[in-house]
């Protein structure tokens, strides 16, 4: 990888075996888990609902349908505000604690690539790696695309996340069979599943049961953020390098997240879409940080409670890494398919110092896996120059955060950076 | 709960342990070899000289601040930095007292604080002031005295080298030698440098680039490198002064670029011109085309594709 800076790991539930959580009284399911098209609410307030039953649907391609993760009555269909501002349509669920499935659920007939496709879709899958990108989407590239690697992303470069390891430990097989699920019907022959060294447990479990198959190999990645980015991913594992704007396909790779394959090995089993999905629960004040599967919908206020509660005040609640994680505004958020995590921090970790003149040391330069110069951005955005941020190729930044990360200067420079990608991107539109 | 004080901002939420202030320290704690040194060998002046360098661009930076109604700065260390290169810059003689706080307030006030403050100045303060110093006053700034207190001035090596004299070059690794405080011992600037490379507070580029170049063009112009390497301020302005992260480029291709041309006109200076020594000259000149060399080494970006003209 190029750049890239070693951060704390602070694996604290890397041992903590997965807890289930009980249904909890009350969840509430919006209608976008995913990118791309937001869902339509299939169903109304009064309405019965089982577990796996379809409760949003969109007709866009790119979009994945939402399920039911309870038994139980819709008792409202409103707006919630996500943080990052939009209103999104959601289904609030009263449960009735009996978790019913829905009797449709059954696994499904495949065939062939457009049974499997269809499936997946049918699923609910979205990428569970953070992004949430559509599942049946990446898979189902254009026939111009000869993708020859399916890449398995098992790196977990965020620091504090444990989620993924827990995964390739206490469901080994199922990754290893949705690997050779993907690689029948997409007719891929090379798997490569990249793991950060410092879980060398995951790599012998999954190459000793993956010994079968020559083909699908395990291979340690150096531990350092953000390893587990796709397009560093792909160069690290493959030397190839998506091109600026293009797509992992376009260099004839398929990257998927290690819960995300797991998953499509347990679906084609089951039949069950995706409604539960384990988190890793951690940060300074937490009682009990682990790692517990729950009911996607589950309010994070009845997550904290399942886990102990709070030693002291939450001052910032994460969802996601430190790294990349989103901020709540309130702990009546409910947690989405692609969240791995919640963390919560104490008011020293919440606060970001204060930013301080930039001392041009290079830091920023040096540790930008995308080899952009931050520093220059920076200045760029704070002074609105469009121009000059679309010559340096603002729109490569895939906001890692590693450079605001290392300044000594303790500037803003992936934040004065996302505003610069906004800028481009409203000059581009105007023209 | 409190929950309205929850803290809604944009990632990352981490950062590093780094600060600019500890990076200062880092370059304190790198220039204590040269200090110590000075002081063995040039005795009380010499520690006098960088008490009155550091205490006045505290000084000078602190009234800055406080005339222009700005937040006080003196907690980054950057002028307790400057303090100490600008007085290792001077020669061990009283005069050099007075000098220490003229240059102290050209280095902060005029090279630094007109500018902006740390990160925007153009020049570097301590060279800067070095150089104004030597132009203004000529006299005091080469009365260079030989180690010890006896009070008997002598020509530095590389004054004497132009009237064909030469010297060993233990005395010059070892700075038994005339010259300012801290340019002399060539040892003592060399520990700091590795103090600064192990704290990743550097990298090699500048000052191999630097040196490097030095040694080539002077045997190029057919003198003897590893004399020119040890002598006068290079070992200092190579470690100390070009590799300033304000006044450098930020990327290693500019660095070796930057470095290169600080050699290339050290050597001719020394070489060619009327005077001793260039390396002050050579930095300023590189500094001031910084902007130049970023322009043209942007480097590409990862998966950038050749844009259609």
């Amino acid at each position: 990888m190029i750049g890239g800076v070693i951060t704390p790991h602070y694996k604290n539930t890397a041992k903590s075996e997965t807890k289930i959580m009980p249904v909890p009284d009350k969840v509430e399911i919006p209608m976008v888990h995913h990118i791309g098209a937001p869902c339509l609410p299939l169903v109304k307030k009064g309405d019965e609902v089982m577990v796996g039953t379809k409760i949003g649907d969109s007709e866009k391609f790119v979009s994945a349908p939402v399920h039911s993760s309870v038994s139980g009555t819709v008792s409202d269909v409103r707006k919630i505000l996500f943080p990052n501002g939009s209103y999104v349509d959601s289904v609030v669920i009263k449960t009735d604690g009996r978790q019913t499935v829905d009797p449709g659920i059954k696994p499904p007939e495949v065939n062939t690539r457009e049974d499997f496709l269809k499936a997946i879709r049918e699923s609910g899958l979205v990428g569970l790696g953070g992004a949430g990108f559509p599942a049946h989407v990446k898979l189902n590239p254009p026939k111009d695309k000869k993708i020859d690697y399916l890449l398995i992303n098992a790196a977990e470069c965020e620091p504090y996340i444990t989620s993924d390891y827990r995964e390739t430990i206490e469901n080994s097989w199922n990754v290893i069979s949705g690997i050779n699920i993907v690689m029948e019907f997409l007719g891929i022959e090379n798997v490569i599943i990249g793991v950060e060294d410092n879980k060398p447990t995951t790599i012998k479990i999954l190459n000793d049961i993956a010994d079968t198959d020559k083909k699908i190999t395990a291979v340690p990645l150096k531990s350092k953020y953000p390893q587990g980015a796709e397009k560093m991913l792909i160069y690290a594992l493959t030397g190839r390098i998506v091109p600026a704007g293009g797509l992992p396909m376009d260099v004839g790779v398929i990257v998927m997240n290690v819960a995300s394959i797991s998953f499509v090995a347990k679906y084609m089993k089951t039949g069950m879409p995706l409604v539960s999905k384990r988190l890793t629960v951690d940060g300074a004040v937490i009682r009990e940080p682990s790692n517990v599967e729950v009911c996607v919908g589950t309010y994070i206020r009845d997550l904290m409670d399942f886990c102990g509660g709070f030693t002291e005040d939450p001052y910032k609640i994460l969802m996601g890494g430190p790294m990349m994680g989103v901020a709540q505004y309130t702990l009546d958020m409910p947690v989405l398919k692609q969240n791995n995590a919640i963390l919560a921090f104490n008011k020293k970790q919440s606060t970001l110092p204060e930013q301080t003149a930039c001392i041009r040391c290079g830091r920023c330069v040096r540790a930008c896996p995308m080899k952009l110069m931050p520093q220059q951005l920076d200045i760029f955005a704070n002074s609105n120059n469009t121009v000059q941020l679309e010559k340096f190729n603002v729109s490569s930044c895939i906001e890692c955060g590693t450079c605001s990360y290392v300044c000594p200067a303790k500037r803003h420079l992936v934040q004065a950076i996302r505003k610069g990608k906004t800028l481009v991107s409203m000059s581009r539109q105007k023209k | 709960m409190a929950e309205n004080r929850l803290i809604v901002n944009s990632s990352p939420h981490l950062k590093g342990m780094r600060s600019t202030s500890g990076i200062m320290l880092d370059v304190i704690i790198a220039l204590i070899p040269a200090v110590i040194l000075s002081v063995y060998f040039f005795s009380y002046i010499a520690a006098l000289v960088i008490l009155v360098s550091v205490a006045s661009s505290l000084f000078f930076e602190f009234l800055y601040n406080l005339a222009s109604h700005k937040k006080q700065t003196l907690g980054n260390l950057s002028a307790v930095v400057t303090g100490v290169i600008l007085a290792l810059n001077l020669p061990p003689a009283k005069s050099s007292i007075w000098i220490a706080a003229v240059g102290s307030f050209v280095a902060i006030i005029i090279v630094k604080m007109l500018f902006g403050g740390l990160g925007k100045n153009i020049f570097n303060p301590a060279m800067a002031a070095r150089v104004f110093l030597t132009v203004s006053f000529a006299g005091q700034m080469t009365s260079w005295y030989a180690p010890g207190v006896d009070g008997i001035t002598s020509a530095t090596p590389l004054a004497m080298a132009q009237n064909g004299m030469t010297t060993g070059y233990m005395d010059l690794f070892l700075g038994n030698i005339p010259g300012s405080l801290g340019e002399t011992s060539a040892l003592a600037i060399l520990i700091g440098f590795i103090w600064l490379i192990s704290r990743r507070v550097i990298t090699w580029h500048i000052p191999t680039a630097f040196i490097a170049s030095t040694a080539l063009f002077t045997f190029i112009f057919g003198q003897d490198p590893l004399f020119h390497i040890l002598s006068g301020g290079l070992m200092l302005g190579a470690v100390f002064m070009a590799t300033d992260y304000v006044t450098s480029p930020t990327t290693w291709k500019g660095k070796m670029i930057f470095g290169f041309g600080c050699g290339l006109i050290t050597a001719a200076i020394r070489v060619f011109g009327s005077l001793p020594e260039g390396v002050s000259f050579s930095i300023l000149f590189m500094n001031a085309v910084v902007p130049l060399i970023d322009r043209y080494t942007v480097p590409k970006s990862f998966g950038e594709v050749k844009k259609n003209a």
